[in-house]
């Protein structure tokens, strides 16, 4: 089986236990929702801040959310000592680095649309129509490397005593370049910064750049990271 | 048995030693010593006042050379660990020279954000500006804090090396990324900034000679500290092999007198 097939079998594998379990919007989605209102109460919601800095609010609350999923997507797997079964039956590390990735990608952008929704909703934020492609496209792009990033040291951090705590050490700094990257192109889809509609293009090209080092640095450092 | 014995178990790689100095060691911490004295002489003596600055400029003498140390043990961590996982051999002694930098490099970069802030303070009226260079360098700061960590997760030798390896060749990828994302970031957002940061005043002779000079002391300083570090780390690894095959020795003694 090639690397793809494995990985999008994993992928399945990863969206099924979730569908049935129910952590994510049980758990991971209600975080996400507390956290965009304790922002209001920290920004004393005041509307005129709230709007100009949603959209950053929105991708902090999905980077604080980002790092349940991560422990989550890996918890599954390390339990039953699965990772280290699936390593033994011989699946091939970068089909378990993509499959982990799709599959916390697919969650992160079904919490990203719900927390965007949440900012129209509590921060008074309009989605303008001329927008939408550099929006959707940000999300993609910005959701492609906070899941490689994520899958990376979460692939590390899983499984052993005491590495939970790891994990925000090591993934915060290493996607700053994505919520400062994610935020600016959001502010020029939506409108709400100084910038404009143009600026938000050379945004999404860091964040595919980031994406795809991300990517394909992560398939090759994935296998030794978790080989114990 | 409980003693240290250094018969009981063959190593080869790392001889016990009751120091980590060596005649090489003690040369280099002589000059470092002597480089010192020198920079304090040019520092604090023979360079002038700035003419804006005042004698806060004083503080550049440790600023400039403390970055530079910091980003020469960066440079060594990342070579280090790619000599360590693309050698066949997978010496420890890469993985030790690579952590015995990470951490003078955490050092260094610590030290230059207290005086870069101190002199920030004196200079711009405030403690911290969001410039790239600044910016870069405090995410640099907590991106090697976390390769500090990985190192401490535990395992075998083997185990930590290639890990914090793997870690260590990522933090390069990382920090281009990290340094090109600020870089646009301050360049759209540019505020009015009463001091040009990057403005590069004429610098009298006087003090670029005390510049060099304090690159120099404390290159010398990363050397002959990272030397004993690397040494330090080699006992420490040797003390936990020794410690396992004392404790397996006393086990096995305790089984035979049952």
């Amino acid at each position: 089986m090639s690397v793809w097939r494995v990985a999008w079998l994993i992928a399945r594998k990863d969206l099924r236990i979730e569908w049935s379990s129910r952590v994510i919007t049980n758990q991971v989605l209600p975080f996400a929702g507390v956290t965009m209102v304790i922002f209001g109460f920290a920004l004393d919601a005041n509307t005129d801040v709230l709007e100009l800095v949603a959209p950053g609010l929105v991708w902090l609350a999905t980077m604080f959310s980002l790092l349940l999923l991560v422990q989550r997507t890996f918890a599954v797997e390390a339990d039953d000592g699965a990772l280290d079964a699936m390593r033994v039956a011989g699946v091939d590390a970068r089909a378990i680095f993509f499959g982990k990735a799709i599959g916390l990608a697919s969650q992160l952008l079904v919490l990203e649309v719900l927390l965007l929704f949440a900012a129209v909703v509590l921060y008074g934020e309009t989605i303008q129509l001329d927008g939408a492609v550099l929006l959707v496209t940000t999300m993609i792009s910005a959701t492609c490397g906070l899941a490689a990033v994520g899958t990376l040291y979460g692939g590390l951090a899983a499984g052993n005593k005491g590495r939970e705590t790891l994990l925000p050490l090591l993934t915060l700094p290493a996607v700053a370049p994505v919520l400062i990257g994610a935020t600016r192109a959001v502010e020029s889809a939506l409108g709400t910064g100084v910038a404009e509609l143009s600026d938000g293009w050379q945004w999404v090209s860091l964040l595919t750049v980031f994406a795809i080092a991300f990517g394909v640095g992560g398939a090759l450092a994935f296998g030794p990271l978790i080989d114990e | 048995m409980t003693t240290l014995d250094p018969t009981t178990t063959a190593d080869t790689e790392v001889s016990p030693s009751r120091s980590t100095g060596t005649n090489a060691t003690r040369v280099i911490g002589i000059a470092t010593v002597g480089a010192m004295a020198w920079l304090l002489l040019f520092a604090l003596v023979l360079s002038p006042a700035d003419v804006n600055q005042g004698e806060s400029v004083r503080l550049m003498y440790l600023h400039l050379p403390t970055i530079w140390v910091a980003y020469l043990s960066f440079i060594v961590t990342a070579v280090a660990s790619a000599f360590y996982l693309f050698t066949k051999n997978h010496s420890l002694g890469w993985d030790r020279l690579a952590g015995a930098s990470a951490e003078l490099g955490v050092a260094f970069v610590g030290l230059t954000l207290v005086v870069g802030a101190l002199w920030g303070r004196l200079t711009w009226g405030v403690f911290w500006q969001w410039d790239p260079r600044l910016t870069t360098t405090a995410l640099l700061f907590v991106t090697y804090i976390g390769y500090l960590a990985v190192r401490r997760l535990g395992g075998s030798h083997q185990q930590r090396a290639k890990r914090s390896a793997v870690i260590g060749l990522l933090a390069v990828l990382l920090i281009p990324l990290v340094h090109w994302s600020v870089v646009i970031w301050r360049s759209l957002h540019q505020e009015a900034t009463i001091l040009d940061v990057d403005g590069d005043p004429d610098i009298d002779g006087t003090m670029l000679t005390t510049v060099f000079i304090g690159m120099i002391a404390f290159t010398l300083l990363y050397v002959w500290l990272v030397m004993h570090r690397t040494r330090t780390m080699a006992m420490e690894d040797l003390l936990e092999d020794r410690g396992l095959d004392i404790a397996l020795a006393e086990r096995r003694a305790e089984g035979g007198a049952r």
